[in-house]
């Protein structure tokens, strides 16, 4: 009886140690997601800017011809940038990745071609090298804050495989001897609110320019819809032409959407640690109660059972008194 | 007196919004200077230049600009670019440290980059290099 309570005891302060540090780290991830947000909304307004200046391109440049607008005829090989945490304690939100990934990797298996993967957040770098598939390249170590350079070093990686896969033929390298790709994918977490992230996966290249106008709102409308609605585009000079202005913006826009998704996998990845924390605060709450209430009816029982030996022996005793 | 909207966006944050009467920015194809009523102009600027921005009031904005595009259609102009600094961000002895371990070694593609930004900054201070 009395090494049960004890024992009790000892698991309410462990569970208790353990709801402190959930607690904390609840309190951590919501000061975050705030950042986190502050920081997506940051980055907007450049987003907007160069969406708008390569509309004005794609249209003026007349041909667009550039490797990164065409479709290639037979693509073989695709590169999948998985972002994934570097940490866990975030409740499934790996995990629901992972799955997405893995379920875009079966459709591009079943399309024919090769995955060729390049990971973000050691999440990942775990889960693929566990599973022994071969990692093109990774980067870790950013993915609670990302920068602009982290981005554009991924951005970079890639736009480099994808030129070099402009030649490649029949499998093999093609005349440049550099094995490239054909497609870029990228599969990251979308952040809708606090309570829901869910992962999505997106081809970044080729590219399709998303064309917006003065308001947000009809963003992804085609262009046809779009100059009729605000008349014609004005006549713009190029500096340098637009064709190699176009070359030099493209890459540029990648590594923007590729930042944006970084940014939306980090404010994904603190609300889902904030809820698996809250949840895991609440779970320990529930179990020190339901302990603290075994601990004290062992404790009753423990005193109730000294009562009655008490009784028993004091009942004892005087029935051997009468004796005499 | 004419005027302009300018704005001066980095990837990860507006770095300057306001009215202007001029701005000057160095495309690859050479220095320009845009006034209001410019006609419209899509140009690339040169790694690790300056854009000047004289304010309505008369104020000169300086800020050093790394990757950056310039658009600009009659009333507006915006600059667009991987990063940008305002001239009082600019810590110039960090900025003159960094050329000069730049200069110490010159082959690397890295060093080259790190030299164009840290003129940059020293120009947009006013220094010259």
């Amino acid at each position: 009886m009395a090494a049960q309570l004890r024992v009790l005891r000892r698991r309410i302060r462990s569970v208790q140690s353990t709801k402190k540090i959930t607690k904390a780290m609840e309190l951590i991830a919501t000061s975050r997601i705030a950042r986190a947000q502050a920081r997506v909304e940051a980055s907007r307004p450049y987003a907007r800017e160069i969406t708008k200046v390569l509309s004005a391109l794609a249209s003026a440049a007349g041909t667009l011809d550039n490797p990164l607008l065409v479709e290639r005829e037979n693509p073989t090989r695709a590169a999948m940038l998985v972002v994934t945490s570097d940490r866990g304690l975030c409740g499934g939100y790996n995990a629901n990745l992972l799955r997405a990934a893995e379920e875009l990797h079966a459709l591009l298996r079943e399309e024919g071609k090769s995955v060729a993967l390049y990971l973000i957040g050691r999440k990942a770098v775990n889960y693929y090298t566990f599973r022994q598939r071969p990692i093109e390249q990774s980067w870790t170590g950013f993915s609670d804050q990302p920068r602009y350079d982290d981005a554009a070093n991924a951005g970079n990686t890639l736009v480099q495989a994808f030129v070099a896969g402009g030649d490649d033929a029949d499998g093999g390298p093609g005349p440049d001897g550099v094995p490239g790709v054909d497609e870029l994918h990228i599969v990251y977490t979308e952040f809708r609110s606090m309570l829901t992230q869910t992962p999505q996966a997106r081809r970044i290249a080729p590219l399709e320019v998303e064309y917006v106008g003065d308001d947000a709102d009809d963003a992804g409308t085609s262009s046809q819809q779009q100059s009729r609605s605000d008349g014609p585009a004005p006549l713009y000079e190029f500096e340098p032409d637009a064709d190699e202005l176009l070359a030099h913006l493209l890459p540029k826009y990648i590594n923007t959407r590729i930042y944006g998704a970084l940014l939306e996998a980090a404010a994904s990845e603190h609300a889902a640690r904030r809820q698996a924390m809250k949840s895991a605060t609440d779970n320990a709450t529930e179990l020190i109660q339901d302990l603290t209430r075994e601990a004290n009816r062992a404790r009753q029982g423990i005193i109730t059972q000294e009562i009655s030996e008490i009784v028993g022996g004091a009942e004892a005793l005087s029935a051997v008194g009468s004796d005499n | 007196m004419a005027e302009m909207s300018v704005e001066l966006v980095a990837v990860e944050r507006e770095v300057w919004s306001g009215h202007a009467r001029s701005v000057f920015a160095e495309t690859t194809e050479g220095e320009l200077a845009i006034l209001p009523g410019h006609t419209p102009l899509l140009g690339e600027l040169v790694e690790g230049g300056i854009v000047k921005i004289t304010t309505t009031d008369g104020e000169d904005v300086t800020a050093a600009v790394f990757g950056g595009f310039l658009s600009a259609t009659g009333d507006k102009v915006s600059v667009l670019a991987e990063a940008a600094e305002l001239a009082d961000e600019i810590d110039p002895q960090a900025a003159r440290d960094a050329l000069a371990r730049a200069d110490a070694d010159k082959d690397s593609e890295q060093a080259e980059s790190a030299r164009a930004r840290a003129t940059a900054r020293l120009r947009a201070v006013g220094q010259t290099v």
